[in-house]
């Protein structure tokens, strides 16, 4: 697992604190208190975590452990337009895996990361209700429908500028 | 008045207090479930039953699942059968689908033979895995750190080494991380161990049932150095290897096999066969001297002295303050363990008398530990790159290298140590049980202290089992208050109140490991059976009341030390070789600025 070393300034740490500190340092509280710290930062970094840690005096062994469990958490920041192709059962079928593969194959990365230049971002996510679209693209709020192989340059194109 | 439940267990009724899982109640009948992440620490008072593995289901009347005996409370009227085909057909695919995700090199793997998944593979009469073929395999990166290897492909995730981490250590390296088949126990950020939190108490490795968690295997090294004509290669074994050595030739727990030890060494082809309970007696001389110092200027009105006094023979309980308490680091004895001690005499005044370089010298130490490994291999204890102790192997791996050299231990006549470094007192053979260190030093402290010659050599108020004990003894009018932990988690509560300032210890014992060094992470399994350690501590009592001399201050060979060699305790040149520092491990939170 890679992870990105970054630095947190005096700022970012005062912030966790005052999460944690909302929620009294409870240990119990961790979920929420990550919930909360993804919110603010848009990730969870290694050294996020470990100010948690620290706050709530949980491992952060343990920390970790509830980070890769909820697929909501991600240590890796999201892109500028994140893209998600749905893989439920109507979208798969008609396709989305292969929609999937293109987009791995144009933007250079697999899901759950980011381009180097931090504009994209790959998930994959369960059904969004919209199956008599399928198979469905998300890019950020936008939806795209009945999405084939051939379309995903001229979607990426729309984020270009 | 508790409340009970009445329950009917293949066709047995049984009255249990309500509460009481269906596995506990069986057994109450003599009906052993077959069970596999389940573990029950009786005297610490730990379960692990994430009723993860699902072997130990049985049928319950009513129910549609299965349900797991482990975590599944008895209900008033309940009819449960434990061995219908149903139930046997369900362990055997949970078993198979177990395996289909485990590697199946056995016959090379360090745990074959004492290895509880395939004790349970052959319980179950496993024999095929069907749909092997078409089967997804996790596999995982191997991580070796000084101490312990990390081998997950053969993690079956019962997360015993969690609990024993976290719950009973409280050191929280270790966690269950991803999900599915990515699943898997990891420090964070699955950083290596030697980069986590880890003490290397080997708690972990103790209590996996598989060969996911083994200790380095340091024999190939020492073979090769008895294999070398020019060096001389000694050994020195722990009070704790004697008191279990015997439980991996079939005999039973507490049998004291010390001659057999020292004659199945000098067989191996050791040049000189020494003891580390000589380090011991020669730790109480340097540790105990420094107590008297500091507890006489105390007692005195001296504040720069800190009281309590922590000892510091345990290695993993120094790696745990070093990354939990170094605000502290000023409060344990500055003595090194006795392995370094016996190290920095054995290749100063002993390459000496015998004339060898020390860097023809090899030193062995047997251990019933893992931490001692990653101990020997810090920078500050070895000599213009040489280690003051160059290989520490644990008493399984000494049982195994006994057995591939063919020597038969139950038939073995009885020998001695060496001299000068063989020769100890039954004070330093206690150091193997929780509260003997402490024991052993107030046999020297009190005759140091008092002048006075101590008439009762056992200080049966230091012994037990109790996670945390004090007592106060009189030293001739003078109260002294003692402390005593075992197990990290206990030592966490003593340390919290030498932090708040609230503790009224004027010194205390901390072992790593529950019982002390005999239930050490490197001892013969005991797969959670506390009365294994309770024998050993026996024997190692035993040992110590056969004894003639039970005081450390009495070996004449510890005498002789000081007066060739050491001068008094606590001298210059006893600092020089005998005392150590520690070093600030916390992990910090950098800052941008």
């Amino acid at each position: 697992m890679s992870t990105i070393k970054i630095e947190l300034r005096e700022q970012d740490v005062a912030k966790i604190r005052e999460i944690c500190a909302s929620f009294n340092n409870d240990p119990q509280e961790l979920i929420n208190v990550l919930h909360k710290c993804q919110q603010h930062f848009g990730y969870l970094p290694a050294e996020v975590q470990e100010v948690v840690s620290a706050e709530l005096t949980v491992p952060v062994a343990k920390i970790y452990g509830v980070v890769t469990f909820y697929s909501f958490f991600t240590m890796t920041p999201k892109g500028k337009y994140p893209v998600s192709i749905c893989m439920g059962t109507a979208c798969y079928v008609r396709g989305a895996e292969k929609v999937l593969d293109e987009f791995r194959k144009e933007l250079g990365i697999q899901v759950g990361e980011t381009t180097k230049d931090g504009k994209f971002s790959l998930s994959s996510l369960r059904c969004v209700g919209a199956c008599g679209l399928a198979p469905v693209v998300l890019v950020g709020e936008k939806t795209y429908g009945r999405v084939a192989p051939d379309d995903v340059k001229g979607i990426l194109k729309d984020y270009e500028q | 008045m508790m409340e009970t439940v009445k329950l009917n267990i293949d066709n047995r009724e049984v009255e249990v207090q309500k509460g009481t899982t269906i596995l506990k109640a069986a057994k109450e009948l003599g009906i052993e479930i077959p069970t596999l992440c389940y573990m029950h620490l009786h005297d610490l008072n730990i379960e692990n039953k994430p009723g993860g593995c699902r072997i130990c289901v049985a049928e319950v009347q009513g129910r549609r699942n299965l349900a797991p005996t482990c975590s599944t409370k008895c209900e008033e009227g309940m009819v449960v059968k434990t061995h219908t085909t149903r139930v046997l057909n369900a362990r055997r695919t949970v078993m198979e689908f177990i395996l289909s995700d485990h590697p199946k090199d056995c016959l090379i793997c360090p745990k074959s033979g004492t290895c509880e998944l395939q004790d349970m593979a052959h319980r179950l009469g496993i024999r095929e895995i069907p749909g092997q073929e078409y089967a997804e395999v996790s596999t995982y990166r191997k991580d070796t750190s000084p101490s312990i290897i990390r081998e997950l492909d053969k993690c079956i995730m019962c997360r015993r080494c969690e609990t024993m981490c976290n719950d009973v250590q409280t050191v929280g390296a270790l966690s269950a991380i991803n999900r599915g088949f990515m699943a898997t126990v990891a420090p964070a950020f699955e950083q290596n161990l030697e980069h986590s939190t880890c003490t290397y108490c080997g708690q972990c490795v103790a209590v996996c049932p598989t060969g996911a968690l083994t200790e380095v295997n340091h024999v190939p090294q020492v073979l090769r150095a008895l294999a070398d004509p020019s060096k001389t290669v000694i050994v020195q074994t722990a009070p704790a290897v004697r008191a279990a050595l015997g439980e991996e030739f079939g005999m039973p727990a507490g049998t004291l096999v010390t001659g057999k030890m020292a004659a199945a060494l000098r067989s191996l082809g050791f040049d000189y066969v020494f003891d580390t309970d000589f380090a011991a007696d020669l730790t109480i001389m340097e540790e105990g001297t420094e107590l008297l110092d500091r507890l006489g200027r105390h007692l005195k009105g001296d504040s720069s002295a800190r009281i309590p006094i922590l000892t510091s023979c345990c290695p993993g309980w120094v790696n745990f303050f070093e990354h939990y308490f170094p605000d502290l680091k000023d409060v344990p004895s500055t003595a090194k363990s006795p392995q370094q001690m016996f190290g920095a005499i054995a290749k100063t005044y002993f390459a000496d008398k015998i004339g060898v370089n020390r860097k023809d010298l090899v030193v062995v130490s047997i251990m019933p530990c893992l931490a001692k490994k990653y101990e020997c291999q810090r920078d500050e204890f070895s000599v213009d790159n040489n280690p003051d102790v160059d290989f520490s192997i644990s008493t399984r791996e000494l049982a195994t290298f006994i057995k591939q050299a063919n020597i038969d231990l139950n038939n073995l006549q009885d020998e001695d140590f060496d001299a000068p470094l063989g020769e100890s007192t039954g004070a330093g053979v206690i150091f193997g049980a929780t509260g003997g260190v402490i024991e052993a030093a107030c046999r020297t402290a009190y005759e140091l202290y008092t002048g006075k010659k101590l008439e009762r050599l056992d200080f049966t108020e230091l012994r037990g089992m109790e996670g945390v004990r004090e007592a106060t003894l009189d030293f001739d009018g003078t109260p002294i208050r003692i402390g005593i932990a075992h197990g990290l988690g206990n030592a966490r509560k003593l340390l919290d109140d030498v932090r708040s300032g609230t503790s009224t210890f004027h010194a205390i014992e901390v072992m790593a490991c529950p019982g002390g060094c005999i239930g050490g992470g490197g001892q013969p399994l005991h797969h959670g059976n506390s009365d294994i350690i309770k024998a050993r501590a026996t024997a190692i009592y035993a040992e110590d009341r056969k004894k003639p001399l039970r005081k450390s201050h009495e070996n004449p060979f510890i005498i002789k030390l000081y007066e060739e060699f050491l001068g008094k305790p606590n001298s210059e040149k006893a600092h020089h070789l005998l005392h150590t520092h520690y070093f600030d491990k916390k992990k910090k939170i950098i800052v941008k600025q």
